[in-house]
């Protein structure tokens, strides 16, 4: 069974038909990419998929059971995690404590014995800023634990969501852009980043990415949506030269010229 | 072991204020108590309503309203304890005491179940829409005491002693419970469910993503929030002969938005110096009472001008102090 099924999924906003009959599976283990031109609906797909948006019509399986419809929350907890194209990082918080805040599966102790501080609550706390520090080292924020969030670079930040998103302790974790802003170099740590969290920590990870460099290296698959609507599906040298992608992209091709994306 | 050293700083703590309170009585005159006592309360009011105005960003301009309640529920219970209590202790200052104390927490009870009214539909809205729906229901609480004729309707509760409630506010009933206040909401603030509300302020739709239950977690901040603008009100309560509604309009509603505004929206320490600022600034500006709202509102102008952020912004005194040189934000070399 694949950890991920979507089945003829629709999302309409008014007159707009967002996302359109879109059905894909992503195997457990899978560096999945998602790609388009820009407006295609890979954001609006993953908003599906975490439960920001309901879809219209068609199911969400994760691990075999729908979550269409489910509270963003209630999906979270179940083990997808995200980042956001638009990075949304808690500001004014330190490092640690944006990564701290997904972690309430590790962190039991109520309110009550919060406002007491009782040994119980010392015990939570302790495990969950020494997992907190774990996965910051993991994508190389350990130094910066300390510093104000808002106050990082670009690159940074975008690593602080996926750090935070590790937290939750999911199976599935979904990248939005996870390379705009970053140079060619934190591009490339990205890649191997991306890797690791798949070889080691057993992630399936679903991609959306403008950056061709990332997607093309580090992915396995590639699904390609425009207007909502599939136009394909396949290995990277597949999508490389498949014709409906490429006028996708690049606009209709006309006889005798060459192009690549 | 931790119960035990607790146990001794809480006792000598209260032997503290104990202290402070034969001092105060006998150094300064009745009208200077009676502005302390205030400042006393008007910090337990700031410190609860910055932990959801504040911390969680979720902004509410009717906490009068639960004030109220807890003013008219500690009265109400207290007077119906009195009876039984002193029957079977005798009367004297323990028995007083523990009347006091239990109608405290009774007050705060309903005033926290109203919270839990108040919040469950109104904390689906956000920002200007949360304040208005706050508002209204803090002006039909009150206008609900105005009509309820077994609380004495416009004219008050007093409870069934021609002289009215019992004097039982006094020095140290107030700065117990001005500590006990500040240390729990310090410590929630400072805590996984404060982390958790201030994502809700920095981002709804992040912590949401991140599995924080933020509508259950709206709904208990505000309601603890209620729940201590309700001792404030019994401590209010019984610091005069009676409590009626238009103690609690909406202008002490403002009051309070104004208490944490100045001293910096999310800092505790912010919200004690903002409400000791205005329990003086208050007294201060007797002469000129209907013009109190004018003044208030030059005074936000001001504020928002020269420190928009407040006296303290979100920061905190303690942090302030023993805050080591921040190291540079950016750090050039990014290697993982």
């Amino acid at each position: 069974m694949s950890l991920l099924e979507l089945r003829a999924v629709d999302k309409i906003f008014g007159g707009l038909h967002a996302v359109r009959g879109v059905s894909f599976q992503v195997e457990r283990g899978a560096i999945f990419g998602l790609i388009g031109p820009n407006g295609a609906g890979k954001t609006t797909l993953f908003n599906v998929i975490t439960g920001v948006y309901t879809p219209e019509h068609g199911q969400i399986l994760f691990d075999g059971q729908n979550i269409a419809g489910l509270k963003p929350a209630l999906i979270a907890e179940r083990g997808v995690a995200r980042t956001f194209q638009n990075i949304r990082i808690f500001r004014t918080m330190t490092v640690a404590e944006n990564v701290m805040v997904a972690g309430h599966h590790l962190h039991k102790a109520s309110i009550a014995s919060a406002m007491l501080r009782t040994r119980a609550y010392d015990r939570d706390e302790q495990a969950l800023a020494k997992r907190a520090h774990e996965l910051l080292e993991v994508l190389g924020l350990a130094e910066l634990a300390d510093e104000v969030a808002g106050s990082l670079p670009y690159g940074s930040q975008r690593r602080l969501e996926i750090a935070r998103g590790l937290m939750l302790s999911p199976q599935l974790l979904l990248l939005d852009e996870p390379a705009a802003g970053m140079n060619s170099q934190e591009a490339r740590t990205l890649n191997e980043q991306i890797r690791f969290l798949r070889d080691q920590l057993g992630l399936t990870v679903i991609l959306v990415e403008h950056n061709m460099a990332v997607v093309m290296n580090v992915c396995e698959t590639i699904h390609v949506v425009d207007h909502g609507e599939t136009i394909a599906q396949g290995t990277p040298a597949e999508i490389k030269v498949h014709p409906k992608v490429l006028a996708a992209y690049l606009g209709e091709e006309e006889p005798g010229t060459e192009a690549s994306p | 072991m931790r119960a035990a050293v607790r146990l001794a700083i809480a006792a000598a703590a209260l032997l503290a204020i104990y202290g402070l309170q034969l001092g105060v009585e006998a150094g300064f005159t009745e009208y200077v108590q009676r502005i302390i006592l205030l400042a006393g309360i008007n910090v337990i009011l700031a410190v609860g309503l910055n932990l959801i105005n504040g911390t969680t960003g979720q902004f509410s301009i009717g906490h009068a309203g639960f004030m109220a309640v807890g003013a008219y529920g500690t009265a109400f219970v207290g007077v119906q304890l009195a009876g039984p209590v002193h029957a079977a202790l005798g009367s004297g200052a323990f028995s007083d005491a523990l009347v006091f104390n239990l109608a405290l927490l009774a007050g705060a009870l309903f005033a926290g179940i109203f919270g839990l009214i108040v919040g469950m539909p109104s904390l689906r809205l956000r920002g200007d829409y949360l304040a208005v729906v706050t508002l209204g229901f803090g002006e039909i609480i009150r206008i609900l005491f105005n009509n309820a004729t077994f609380l004495g309707s416009a004219t008050g509760y007093s409870g069934d002693d021609p002289s009215g409630l019992p004097a039982y506010t006094n020095f140290f009933w107030v700065f117990a419970w001005v500590a006990a206040i500040v240390i729990l909401i310090h410590n929630l603030t400072f805590s996984q469910t404060g982390r958790s509300l201030t994502a809700i302020r920095e981002d709804e739709i992040a912590a949401e993503a991140m599995a924080t239950p933020t509508t259950r977690l709206k709904v208990t901040a505000f309601a603890i929030s209620a729940a201590t603008a309700g001792i404030a009100g019994g401590l209010f309560a019984h610091m005069q002969a009676g409590v009626r509604p238009e103690d609690f309009r909406f202008e002490r509603s403002i009051d309070m938005v104004v208490m944490i505004i100045v001293g910096g929206l999310g800092s505790i320490s912010g919200a004690i110096l903002g409400g000791i600022f205005v329990a003086v600034s208050l007294e201060l500006m007797r002469d000129l009472q209907q013009y109190r709202l004018v003044l208030y509102a030059l005074l936000l102008i001001v504020i928002m001008i020269v420190r928009p952020q407040g006296l303290l912004g979100a920061r905190e005194l303690h942090h302030l102090l023993r805050r080591k040189k921040p190291a540079k934000a950016t750090t050039p070399s990014e290697s993982a």
